[in-house]
């Protein structure tokens, strides 16, 4: 079971120092992410989901109690290129065509040219954006972009797969495609997620664990392991088993005052 | 392209007729003065005549210049006379190589020191305050120091002149590439730390193409500023040769036709220098994929 783990964190603790005073983003924060696990982590703004997924890739850093990613500390795994960090944004450079853009990791990590076209098109298909390649992140919709920032995430094939609300800004039908989409990538590639979102609906069908989050200080109020199979249809979201584990996700956010205010 | 001629004939249109009209009121007490002393009584059709094509009339009617315009250029370059020296088209070529070495200095100093300043916060505290004072000395008190200076070790001409006008456009380029450079988000930022990239992979895939659209409009304020740089480094010298001179040489000898035409042909230069930058920028934009 050691050995399976990605993520440990052990009494994790972040506090910014502002003008206002000490904000507690996380404090006592546990968990475990086996691998393989598609993770989601919900609550409302400021209570710390966002925080934690950064600090799992090393962009903050805790200032109490530990954390590991695939047994190493977090700075130690980035340069391992153990993970692919998806932004809200698809933030794609506009002077990129998409391979382009796809290609950007691969160039800085020093992929030799013949690999690097081999990766592009392996995630191109990945994500069914095979012949947009040349195409111009201005010339794809929204959904298209997030797709082609995904693929851009698992260019270089890491095992862990870090998305911060990566469909926040797109509309339900696009993002009910898209869940579906990324259902199926984690089915046929057994990455390990880890997910943001503000969605119920989002996290209890994705999921096969979903971290409940409160604010002030952001810690964790409910680890619900899903019951749901691993193949998800869409209407899965109409049965009596989904329907229960939304109820649960929404009682530990009741439960943490999240939406006291 | 009708919609925006339209409005532009109009302005030029109301812009001559102002001209005209000034050129009436400007010159008719030395018309007047000039009848007065013959004994003549001038009708309101002969005031207008004399006023639009005096030899040296306070203000130059338009066709005046534009005639003054065309023999100094147009006319000599057809007689194989281009690079005498009484054409506007040598005064402009000295003008101009002098603005191009300038210009190519100025913004070269510009984009290092504006690369220093994103990179070392020492550079960012103590650069910029001096450049911003460097601009609020008038060039012309500095200009004639720069060119005695530099002549008392040896160095006179073009660079002299190119030095000034470097000192005025390398400012536009250091504000314009310290945003472009920092133009990138912090997500964009972070993305870049995900992947473990360092300073210099960071400049070269985010932080300079990012900067591409501030670096146009830079170089665009920073031509005009070479040219000015250029001209207003022959006024002090006494130089003979470049648009500057002329003006100076015309301002000596009250020949105002002459200096409106140098004036002109500044302007025509200018706006086809910063034409060019437009069209190049238009081109690299293009090529870079940029939403048109």
């Amino acid at each position: 079971m050691r050995n399976s783990s990605v993520i440990e964190a052990k009494d994790l603790n972040l506090t910014f120092e502002t003008n206002d005073g000490p904000v507690h983003a996380l404090k006592g924060v546990t968990l475990t992410i086996d691998k393989g696990d598609f993770v989601s982590f919900i609550g409302p703004s400021g209570c710390g989901k966002t925080t934690f997924l950064r600090v799992v890739a090393a962009l903050e850093h805790p200032t109490g109690g530990s954390i590991t990613v695939n047994g190493m500390t977090p700075d130690e795994a980035r340069r391992q290129r153990a993970y692919g960090y998806v932004f809200q944004a698809a933030g794609l450079y506009p002077w990129r065509t998409i391979r382009g853009n796809i290609r950007l990791p691969l160039e800085i990590m020093g992929f030799p040219k013949a690999e690097q076209e081999a990766q592009i098109d392996r995630v191109l298909d990945l994500v069914e954006l095979r012949g947009f390649g040349k195409k111009y992140p201005w010339q794809l919709s929204g959904g298209m972009q997030q797709r082609a920032s995904i693929a851009r995430a698992l260019a270089f094939d890491a095992d862990l797969l870090l998305m911060d609300e990566p469909f926040g800004a797109l509309d339900e039908i696009v993002r009910d495609h898209l869940n579906e989409q990324l259902l199926h990538l984690w089915g046929s590639t057994n990455k390990t997620i880890g997910f943001v979102t503000h969605s119920i609906p989002e996290a209890v069908y994705l999921s096969t664990k979903i971290v409940v989050m409160s604010p002030r200080p952001g810690r964790i109020t409910d680890v619900i392991e899903s019951t749901l199979p691993r193949e998800r249809p869409l209407d899965i979201r109409d049965t009596p088993e989904f329907l229960e584990i939304a109820h649960r996700v929404r009682e530990g956010l009741r439960a943490g005052h999240a939406y006291d205010d | 392209m009708m919609r925006s001629v339209l409005p532009i004939l109009t302005v030029v249109t109301a812009l001559v007729l102002l001209w005209y009209g000034a050129a009436i009121s400007m010159n008719s007490k030395w018309a007047q003065d000039q009848a007065a002393r013959a004994g003549l009584d001038l009708s309101f059709t002969e005031l207008v005549a004399d006023t639009w094509s005096q030899d040296r009339p306070r203000l130059p009617a338009p066709h005046q210049v534009v005639q003054e315009l065309w023999k100094s250029t147009g006319e000599m370059a057809l007689k194989g006379r281009a690079f005498s020296k009484r054409s506007l088209i040598f005064h402009g070529w000295i003008t101009l190589s002098a603005t191009m070495l300038g210009f190519v200095i100025g913004t070269g100093a510009g984009i290092l020191l504006a690369v220093g300043i994103v990179h070392y916060r020492v550079m960012d505290m103590s650069v910029m305050p001096w450049a911003i004072a460097s601009q609020t000395i008038p060039i012309i008190a500095i200009a004639p120091m720069i060119i005695v200076v530099l002549n008392s070790i040896g160095i006179q001409g073009l660079v002299p002149k190119a030095i000034i006008s470097a000192y005025l456009s390398f400012f536009p380029v250091v504000v314009g590439m310290v945003k472009g450079l920092r133009s990138p988000s912090i997500d964009q930022l972070d993305l870049l730390r995900t992947y473990n990239a360092g300073t210099g992979a960071t400049f070269w895939k985010l932080r300079l193409p990012s900067s591409m659209p501030y670096l146009f409009t830079s170089l665009k304020i920073g031509m005009a500023a070479s040219l000015v740089g250029a001209i207003v480094g022959e006024l002090p010298t006494g130089a003979i040769r470049g648009l500057g001179a002329r003006m100076l040489t015309g301002s000596y000898y009250g020949q105002t036709i002459q200096i409106w035409s140098a004036l002109i042909a500044a302007a025509i230069l200018a706006a086809l220098l910063v034409g060019t930058i437009g069209l190049i920028q238009r081109a690299t934009l293009k090529r870079m994929g940029m939403q048109p």
